[in-house]
């Protein structure tokens, strides 16, 4: 039988991963909500007043070269990151889930040629082809999402299929199909829910792998376009600046990423942790 | 297992001292007399002197190419191949005599028949519109009198023909390689070239005039202004022009940087072709939202001087500076105009910039946000250079682009001449028949000053119409290593290398 996770006891017992974890994510959510309703300043509007200020109590974070306060933009441009991260792995799961399932449960010929492709997908470097495919198509944030969700289906379909493949042969999935359930039934109902445990770290780890995957796009100037604020592109904005009097735009830009990936990060480690 | 840890950092102490050691000791470039110069772009495929289309490699090729006359300092002609020139009473015979002992790169002597030679080659090949349509419209004739003798003879008169004449740089007769191995008479000759890498000349020492003061230059390709700026950082160029405000903004003490002003007009250059862009109120409604002076404080701490139409402070008489200020900042005015054209909720404006150039690039993200407070959903979408000249100014597939236009010559026509209705380089499809018959009856006319007068009426019908936003001539902020004396900047796009040199 599979394992089922112990539904009755408190999950955040004694595991330190998911406990931290959902706390950091918990509070990047609510900030990255919050950006997107209420921040302190505009965060597109230029001030010709207040360029590259320092970090001070007006402007927490401190303020661009075109004098636009860096917190709001964080708070408002990190919506625009977890929303691409939110769309990739909701596309790349979804297309994973069905060839991984597929694949895992039937085998045989479309076995070999869906992972083949897979295999092939994640042969190439990502980056690269991310960026021959982003040079074709012009950037911005909808053609991001396709970009990096393609690169993401083989992460997803890898995992459900190994899982499939195992559970394909357990004696719970020999008796439904004595019991005359047709494949789809089974793979929905039977073998699906069984496969939860090992997908949610791996969407977990997928935000997180995402997120990063936004930022360097948008830092290499491939990702979402000048006018749409995303942490990717706002560090490709701070490049300039690093080693030349104003470090904390790239600082601050940095500890937001950081502390989001650290947080999913944690959450994907609690959640294998878990299923042990 | 202490050892290792030892050892590792000593070499690592040794690596940091000789690294330290390394920066320290001279400046190699400085002793060989060379310099590298950090461009924002490569040159055309093609440096052949009649396919100079961009002004990037304009400005490079500047001090490789020479025409009988040559631009200075100050925006004067003065006499380069030709020693001398003798004009007809009718201004219609132009007799140059070629200076003596002037020699060609590839050691050939100049002769009457190069200049002919040149003249015909450029007529039939030439990308640049104005010149052609002087060199087949306006000339008549170019002939060899003698060996040091050209006669240029003209259908009718044209006061700014000395002004093409140095833009059809000379060349020698026959020779079939200027697109890759490209021959001329300029204080430096080129070299080599590694594509979208680098580009080095080298000094001509038979060079007619006074001769460069440095051996060598190479100019290396930066395709990103990050880039420029991190390879300045890093002391692997020189020299580099064309910065922001923002890229010299901690720029290290090893440099100094001059101001001057690029000679060009950046402007929001509006496709007139499509709707709503086609309605002048609509377009004056842009204008009006615009605010330059807050533009330039963002993104050039103030610096650069208003426009207000297609012409820059440095053409001196041309130019108009009462119109830098026809559209007053005034939100309300844009709304009224805006609602009056049909859009009271504005319209979707996607801006484009080069993404190459970062001044472009700022002040598109900074006349967005101008715009949306009138209510235009103004996006800034970055194209690489090359689409942008391909898809943008050969294809017009835009609504508005941020841009800068420049003058190949010192004439009215090479900043106007790109809007009259049927010009091949209308790139905003600007349509005014008043404008077209301004500039033809200025074309046709003698007197210097009434024509002066009809170029500045022409602009005032630009600025009116409202062709385009022209914003600023921006500042030119040129870097350059300290210790390295006599750049100077000319009313052209050019960059003259000829008078830099490394200070004893």
């Amino acid at each position: 039988m599979a394992k089922q996770p112990v539904k009755n006891k408190n999950p955040f017992a004694g595991n330190w991963f998911l406990t931290a974890g959902a706390a950091i994510t918990v509070f990047m959510i609510l900030f990255t909500l919050l950006g997107q309703i209420w921040t302190p300043y505009d965060p597109s509007l230029p001030d010709e007043n207040a360029m590259s200020l320092a970090p001070s109590p007006a402007h927490w974070f401190g303020t661009d070269s075109f004098g636009r306060d860096i917190l709001s933009r964080v708070m408002n441009g990190a919506g625009t990151t977890l929303l691409i991260a939110f769309l990739v792995v909701l596309i790349g799961g979804i297309a994973g889930v069905i060839i991984g399932s597929l694949t895992g449960y039937f085998g045989g010929v479309v076995d070999e040629v869906l992972m083949r492709i897979c295999d092939l997908i994640t042969a190439f470097p990502s980056i690269l082809l991310a960026l021959i495919i982003l040079r074709i198509m012009e950037p911005g944030v909808k053609n991001v999402v396709w970009v990096l969700a393609i690169l993401f289906v083989p992460s997803f379909a890898r995992v459900v299929r190994t899982e499939f493949a195992r559970c394909r042969t357990q004696n719970y999935v020999k008796l439904a199909r004595l019991q005359g359930a047709g494949p789809f039934r089974i793979m929905l109902r039977h073998i699906l829910p069984n496969v939860w445990p090992v997908l949610l770290p791996a969407v977990s780890i997928g935000f997180n792998n995402a997120v990063l995957a936004e930022a360097s796009m948008s830092f290499l100037g491939v990702g979402v376009s000048a006018s749409e604020v995303s942490l990717g592109r706002m560090l490709y904005d701070s490049q300039n600046t690093i080693l030349r009097g104003a470090p904390w735009y790239a600082l601050t830009v940095g500890l937001v990423i950081v502390l989001m990936i650290l947080g999913f990060s944690l959450l994907g480690e609690g959640l294998r942790q878990r299923n042990r | 297992m202490k050892k290792p840890l030892v050892s590792l950092l000593l070499s690592a102490l040794l690596l940091a001292l000789c690294l330290a050691g390394c920066q320290k000791t001279g400046d190699p470039r400085r002793e060989e007399g060379v310099i590298a110069v950090g461009i924002g772009q490569d040159l055309n495929s093609s440096l052949s002197p009649y396919q100079l289309t961009t002004a990037g490699t304009r400005e490079v090729m500047f001090n490789v190419y020479e025409g009988l006359y040559k631009p200075a300092f100050d925006g004067s002609l003065v006499p380069a191949l030709a020693e001398t020139v003798a004009v007809s009473d009718d201004g219609l015979v132009y007799t140059f005599t070629l200076r003596g002992g002037v020699t060609f790169h590839n050691g050939k002597k100049l002769s009457a028949a190069d200049v002919v030679w040149s003249y015909e080659t450029c007529r039939d090949t030439t990308t640049d519109a104005n010149v052609k349509s002087i060199l087949t419209g306006t000339v008549e004739s170019v002939r060899a009198a003698d060996d040091r003798t050209v006669v240029i003879t003209l259908k009718q008169r044209d006061g700014d023909f000395l002004a093409y004449a140095a833009s059809v740089y000379i060349v020698p007769s026959g020779y079939d390689k200027l697109d890759t191995e490209p021959v001329g008479t300029g204080p430096f000759r080129y070299v080599s070239r590694k594509v979208q890498e680098e580009i080095v000349f080298a000094r001509y020492d038979s060079y007619w005039g006074s001769k460069a003061r440095l051996k060598q230059v190479t100019f290396k390709v930066y395709e990103s202004g990050t880039a420029l700026v991190m390879a300045l950082d890093a002391g692997t160029i020189d020299m580099a022009a064309h910065l922001t405000g923002a890229q010299i903004k901690g720029l290290s003490d090893r440099y100094t940087v001059l101001e001057g002003t690029m000679n060009l007009v950046q402007g929001l250059y509006l496709n007139n072709r499509v709707a709503p862009l086609n309605d002048v109120r609509v377009r004056r409604a842009l204008a009006y939202a615009i605010d330059t002076d807050q533009m330039m404080k963002l993104t050039a701490d103030g610096r650069g001087t208003k426009v207000g139409s297609a012409m820059y402070p440095a053409f001196g008489k041309y130019f108009d500076d009462s119109l830098t200020d026809l559209y007053k900042t005034d939100a309300a005015r844009a709304r009224q105009l805006l609602a009056e054209a049909g859009y009271p909720d504005g319209f979707d404006l996607t801006i484009i910039a080069p993404s190459n150039y970062t001044p472009h690039v700022d002040t598109a993200q900074v006349l967005a946000e101008q715009l949306k407070a009138v209510g235009v959903r103004a996006t800034v979408r970055e194209v690489e250079w090359n689409t942008w000249v391909s898809d943008i100014y050969a294809g017009r597939q835009f609504e508005a682009t941020v841009c800068g236009f420049d003058a190949s010559t010192m004439t009215a026509g090479a900043m106007l001449n790109r809007y009259v209705s049927d010009s091949s380089k209308n790139m905003c499809g600007f349509s005014s028949p008043e404008y077209d018959a301004l500039m033809a009856q200025a074309a046709s006319l003698n007197d210097d000053a009434r024509r002066t007068e009809l170029y500045r009426e022409a602009e005032r019908v630009l600025a009116e119409e409202c062709a385009s936003v022209f914003l600023q001539d921006m500042a030119d902020f040129v870097a350059v290593r300290t210790g390295l004396t006599g750049y100077r900047f000319y009313p052209l796009y050019v960059m003259d290398l000829s008078t830099v040199g490394w200070e004893n």
